[in-house]
C-alpha cells in the first residue's frame, strides 16, 4: 500500500530531477515552435543568446550585473516562501532599499570618507527594504490583508516615491530628467573588476547571501520554524510556535536582502537613482525561486540562466530581426511549464492512491 | 413512490461502511434509520442520494432499477436529501436560493418563482421571507428553505440526516408538522437519527443499522429496550475494577458555554482530578470537541470560568495552558497536529526547547531513533510524516508528548487505527494515569469507552447529560443517555 511506503529524501530528489528534465524538454519544445513560427532558425537564436551573454568578458560582466541583484532577491524570497508567504512586494522592497541608499550617499558627496558612506549606504538599503517589507507584514498580521495585495499596492507606492524624489527634492540642477538624479562622484562608486563592469564587492555580497541563507535555513531554529509553519500553521500550537511573529521575521529577511539588491543597483550599477532602479528584478526573482523549486543552491543557477537570457537576447534584434522580448517569453514559459509538469505529477500520484481506495 | 434497496454495499478499501443493506420504504410513510456513530447510516443515505456511488447492490424505484451517479441525477428521479450542514448560498436571498438549479434559459422567471415560493410557504405554515439574506436565517429556517426547494424540484422521497441537531424546539415542532404533512400527501420521508425520542414521535417504521448491516426493523409502537439492543448490541459483562486513587483537582469548568460545531456547548460544569481516565461519549459533534478545546485553551469560553489547579485561565492565551502542562491532541492528525512535509527527526528538533540559535540535529536524530524504537513507529527518522500510515502518525504524535503533562486531552485517539495500534494506545495512556496525569478522551465507540474509562461523560445536543463512574453504570444505560433517553 502506497501510504505505508516511507518516502526518503532521496526518493524526493529523484522525483524532482525527473520533473525538471521533463520541464526543460517541454519548454525548449515550446520555444522552438515559437521561433519557427516567427521564421527564425531556433539553433541560431540559441547560439546568439549564448554568445551574447557568455561570449566575452564584457558580456559576462553584464550577466553578473544582472545576476547579483537577482540572486540577492531570490535569497530573501526563500525565507518568505518557506513560511508560505507570497512576497510580491519584493519589487518595492528593492526600490526602497535604493531610495535609502541614495539618501545616505547624497550626504557623502563632499569627498570625505567615501568608504564609510558606502558602507552606511548599503546598511541603509538593507534597513529600508526590511522596513518596507515590515509594512506589508504588519498589514497581514494585524490587518489580515493578504500579502499579495499589500505587497503589490506598496510596490506602486514605492515607484511613486521614487518618481517624486527624482522630479522633486532630488532633481538634477537645471532640468529634472527621466534619466534620474545626479550621478554620484566617482569615489562613491563601487569599484569595478578589470575587464568586467561589475563590482567584486557586490559579487561577494551575493555569494555571502547564498551561503548565509543556506546556513540559516538548514541549521538555525528560525529556519526550522519557518519550514514548520509553512507546512502546517494550524499545528503551531503543538510546538508552541507563534506564526505571526515568524511571518514578520521572514518578511524582514526578504526585505533586507531585497534592499541590499537596491543598494547594489544604486551604488554599483547606475550610480544614481533612476525610475527603473529595480529593473523588475524582484518579480523575476519570484520566477527564479519557483523554478528552482525553492532550493537555495539551484536558485543562483537558475538566476544565472535567466540573467544570460536577458543579456543574450539583446543580440536578437540585431542578428535575427527578432524582438529581445523573446527572453521574457522563454522565462515565463519555463515557469508555467514547471508548474504544469509538477501539477501533472501530483495529480497522477493522487489518482494512483485513490485507486487503491475505491 | 416505492423505494427498495437490495443488498447495498459501499466499501472504502478494506472498510465496509455498508455491508449488504436491504430495506423497503413505502410511499406515504416516515421511515427512520437508526444507529450509533459509524453504523453506516450516513453512508447509506449518501449512496441513496447520489452523493457517492455504491460498490454493489440495486436500488429499485417503483419496481424499476434506478442507476444514478450524482445528486442531480438522483433529484431528477425524485430523491432529495437535506444534509446536516445546510448547502445553501449565504450571500443570496431566500428566493434566489429557492430558484437555484431550476431556472432555464435567459428569461427572468423570478415572478413565477415568487408565487410558487409563497404558496409553498403558506402550505406548510413556515415563516420565511422571500427577500431575506440567507446568512441571517437560523439553522431551522435554512432547513425549511431547503425542504421547499427540494419539493419545488419535484422530489418524492425526502431524506433528512440528523435534522434536529442544533435547532430550537419550535422549529423542531414546525419541522415535524411539515414532515407529517408530506407523508400524508403521499411522499416518503427517511429520517436518519440517533435520537430515539424523535424516531418514536415521528416514524411509522424504523430500521436499525449496526456495523454496516441491518440488525432489525420495527413498526410503531416501539419498545425502546429492543431498539437500543439492536443499535448497541448486547453488552459484554464489564470486568470489575477497583476504584482508583485520585489526586487533587486539576481542572474545573463552571457554567461554561461556547460556540463550535453544530451544537456548541452550554452550561458545562465539570471537575477533573489527577489520575482520572475520562471518556466523552455521545454522537460526534454534540459538544465533545468544544469541551476538549476549551479545556486545552485552544478556544475561549463565551461565558463561565475555567480553572487550572486553582488558577483562573479562561480567556488566556493557550501558551498558559501549555506551560501548565495541558496538552490537546486533535483528531485530524495531519491537519492540526503534525507538519506533513517535515520528517520525524525534524519534528523532534521542533520539540527541543533548549536555548540557542542553531538546531541540535544530532540530538534530534538520536531522539527520533529512540522514540521510533520505543513507540514502534513504522518509519525511519528521515520519513516524511505525510507518508506514514494513520496508526503510525498517532504513535508519533503520542511520542511527542512530554512525560510531565498534567492533563491530556485527546480527540478520537484511536480513530482509523487497527486493533493492535488501538490497544497499544490505551496501554500507553494508562501509564500516564498511573503517573497521576489525567486523561480525557472522546470516542464514537461506546464499547471502547466502557472498556477503558473510569468515568464517562455523555454529551447530547451540546450538554452533558450524564456524568458517572463506570462501576455505577452499564452500556445499556449509556446507550440510553446517548440516544437522549435519560
Amino acid at each position: 500500500m502506497p501510504m505505508d511506503v516511507t518516502h526518503t529524501k532521496r526518493d524526493i530528489i529523484l522525483r524532482r530531477t525527473r520533473e525538471l528534465g521533463l520541464t526543460v524538454i517541454v519548454v525548449f519544445a515550446f520555444t522552438t515552435v515559437i521561433l519557427l513560427l516567427a521564421g527564425a532558425p531556433p539553433l541560431d537564436a540559441y547560439y546568439h543568446i549564448m554568445k551574447g551573454s557568455l561570449g566575452s568578458w564584457v558580456k559576462l560582466g553584464h550577466v553578473l550585473k544582472a545576476w547579483i541583484p537577482l540572486t540577492l532577491c531570490a535569497c530573501g524570497l526563500l525565507f518568505t516562501f518557506r513560511i508560505g508567504l507570497w512576497n510580491i512586494g519584493v519589487e518595492g522592497q528593492v526600490m526602497m532599499g535604493a531610495v535609502c541608499t541614495t539618501f545616505v550617499l547624497r550626504f557623502g558627496t563632499d569627498g570625505h570618507a567615501p568608504l564609510l558612506y558606502l558602507t552606511l549606504a548599503c546598511a541603509a538599503g538593507v534597513v529600508g527594504g526590511a522596513v518596507w517589507a515590515l509594512v506589508a507584514g504588519f498589514l497581514k498580521t494585524k490587518g489580515g490583508i493578504h500579502e499579495i495585495f499589500a505587497g503589490l499596492g506598496l510596490n506602486f507606492v514605492a515607484q511613486a516615491i521614487i518618481l517624486w524624489l527624482i522630479f522633486g527634492p532630488w532633481k538634477r540642477p537645471g532640468i529634472a530628467s527621466m534619466s534620474g538624479t545626479e550621478m554620484f562622484p566617482r569615489d562613491l562608486w563601487l569599484a569595478y573588476m578589470p575587464h568586467m563592469r561589475a563590482s567584486p564587492v557586490a559579487l561577494a555580497c551575493a555569494i555571502a547571501a547564498i551561503i548565509a541563507t543556506a546556513l540559516m535555513l538548514r541549521y538555525t531554529r528560525v529556519g526550522l520554524y519557518l519550514k514548520a509553519l509553512g507546512s502546517n500553521e494550524r499545528a503551531a500550537h503543538m510546538f508552541d510556535l507563534r506564526p505571526r511573529f515568524y511571518m514578520l521575521v521572514a518578511m524582514i529577511c526578504a526585505g533586507g536582502f531585497a534592499g541590499l539588491a537596491g543598494s547594489v543597483q544604486v551604488a554599483g550599477v547606475y550610480h544614481r537613482l533612476i525610475p527603473a532602479i529595480s529593473s523588475n528584478y524582484g518579480y523575476l526573482a519570484l520566477l527564479v525561486v519557483m523554478l528552482a523549486n525553492y532550493n537555495v543552491w539551484i536558485s543562483p543557477a537558475v538566476a544565472f540562466f535567466f540573467a544570460c537570457l536577458n543579456v543574450g537576447s539583446i543580440q536578437l534584434p540585431m542578428m535575427l530581426q527578432l524582438d529581445s522580448s523573446l527572453s521574457g517569453v522563454i522565462q515565463g514559459a519555463l515557469v508555467l511549464a514547471a508548474l504544469a509538469v509538477h501539477a501533472w505529477h501530483v495529480r497522477t500520484r493522487r489518482m494512483a492512491e485513490r485507486a487503491d481506495y475505491d | 413512490m416505492l423505494l427498495e434497496l437490495h443488498n447495498i454495499h459501499k466499501h472504502y478499501g478494506a472498510v465496509k461502511a455498508n455491508n449488504g443493506v436491504t430495506l423497503t420504504i413505502r410511499p406515504g410513510t416516515i421511515h427512520g434509520v437508526l444507529g450509533e456513530n459509524g453504523a453506516g447510516k450516513s453512508t447509506l443515505m449518501k449512496v441513496l442520494s447520489g452523493f457517492v456511488t455504491k460498490t454493489a447492490g440495486t436500488i429499485l424505484i417503483d419496481d424499476n432499477v434506478a442507476e444514478y451517479a450524482t445528486p442531480a441525477e438522483a433529484q431528477r428521479r425524485g430523491i432529495g436529501m437535506l444534509y446536516q450542514e445546510p448547502l445553501d448560498y449565504v450571500e443570496l436571498t431566500v428566493l434566489e436560493n429557492f430558484m437555484i438549479g431550476q431556472t432555464r434559459g435567459l428569461k427572468n422567471e423570478m415572478h413565477d418563482f415568487r408565487e410558487r415560493f409563497h404558496s409553498l410557504v403558506a402550505h406548510f405554515n413556515f415563516t420565511l421571507e422571500a427577500d431575506e439574506m440567507v446568512k441571517r436565517l437560523t439553522v431551522g429556517e435554512r432547513q425549511q428553505l431547503e425542504i421547499l426547494r427540494l419539493l419545488s424540484c419535484g422530489i418524492e422521497i425526502l431524506i433528512l440526516d440528523e435534522p434536529t441537531t442544533g435547532i430550537t424546539d419550535d422549529q423542531k415542532a414546525s419541522l415535524f408538522r411539515a414532515l407529517k404533512q408530506l407523508a400524508a400527501e403521499g411522499k416518503s420521508v427517511i429520517l436518519v437519527s440517533h435520537k430515539l425520542q424523535d424516531a418514536e414521535a415521528l416514524c411509522d417504521a424504523v430500521t436499525v443499522l449496526r456495523d454496516g448491516v441491518v440488525t432489525g426493523s420495527m413498526d410503531t409502537p416501539y419498545d425502546a429496550t429492543t431498539l437500543l439492543a439492536m443499535m448497541f448490541g448486547t453488552p459484554p459483562s464489564s470486568p470489575a475494577r477497583a476504584p482508583a486513587d485520585y489526586g487533587e483537582e486539576i481542572l474545573r469548568l463552571e457554567n461554561v458555554s461556547a460556540p463550535g460545531g453544530r451544537t456548541g456547548l452550554s452550561q458545562c460544569r465539570v471537575a477533573v482530578r489527577q489520575g482520572e481516565m475520562i471518556g466523552l461519549a455521545g454522537l460526534e459533534g454534540s459538544g465533545q470537541g468544544v469541551f476538549l478545546r476549551l479545556a486545552g485553551g485552544i478556544a475561549p469560553p463565551a461565558t463561565g470560568t475555567i480553572e487550572l489547579c486553582g488558577k483562573a485561565v479562561h480567556g488566556r492565551d493557550h501558551h498558559v495552558f501549555k506551560k501548565a502542562g495541558v496538552v490537546f491532541l486533535p483528531t485530524s492528525r495531519l491537519e492540526e497536529g503534525l507538519m506533513p512535509d517535515l520528517s520525524i527527526t525534524e519534528h523532534f528538533a521542533l520539540q527541543d526547547r533548549s536555548r540557542g540559535v542553531v538546531v541540535r540535529w544530532q540530538a534530534a536524530l538520536e531522539t527520533a531513533r529512540l522514540k521510533i524504537k520505543k513507540f514502534r513507529v513504522r518509519g525511519t527518522p528521515d520519513s516524511v510524516v505525510e507518508s506514514l500510515s494513520g496508526g503510525n502518525q498517532q504513535r508519533l504524535l503520542l511520542s511527542l508528548l512530554s512525560k510531565e503533562s498534567i492533563l491530556l486531552l485527546l480527540e478520537q485517539p484511536t480513530r482509523g487505527l487497527d486493533v493492535e495500534s488501538a490497544l497499544w494506545v490505551w496501554q500507553h495512556l494508562h501509564k500516564y494515569c498511573l503517573r497521576k496525569t489525567a486523561v480525557v478522551f472522546s470516542s464514537s465507540d461506546i464499547e471502547e469507552i466502557f472498556m477503558v474509562a473510569d468515568r464517562i461523560l455523555v454529551f447530547f445536543d451540546g450538554r452533558i447529560v450524564q456524568d458517572v463512574r463506570k462501576q455505577d453504570t452499564t452500556i445499556s444505560d449509556l446507550a440510553r443517555a446517548i440516544a437522549g433517553k435519560v
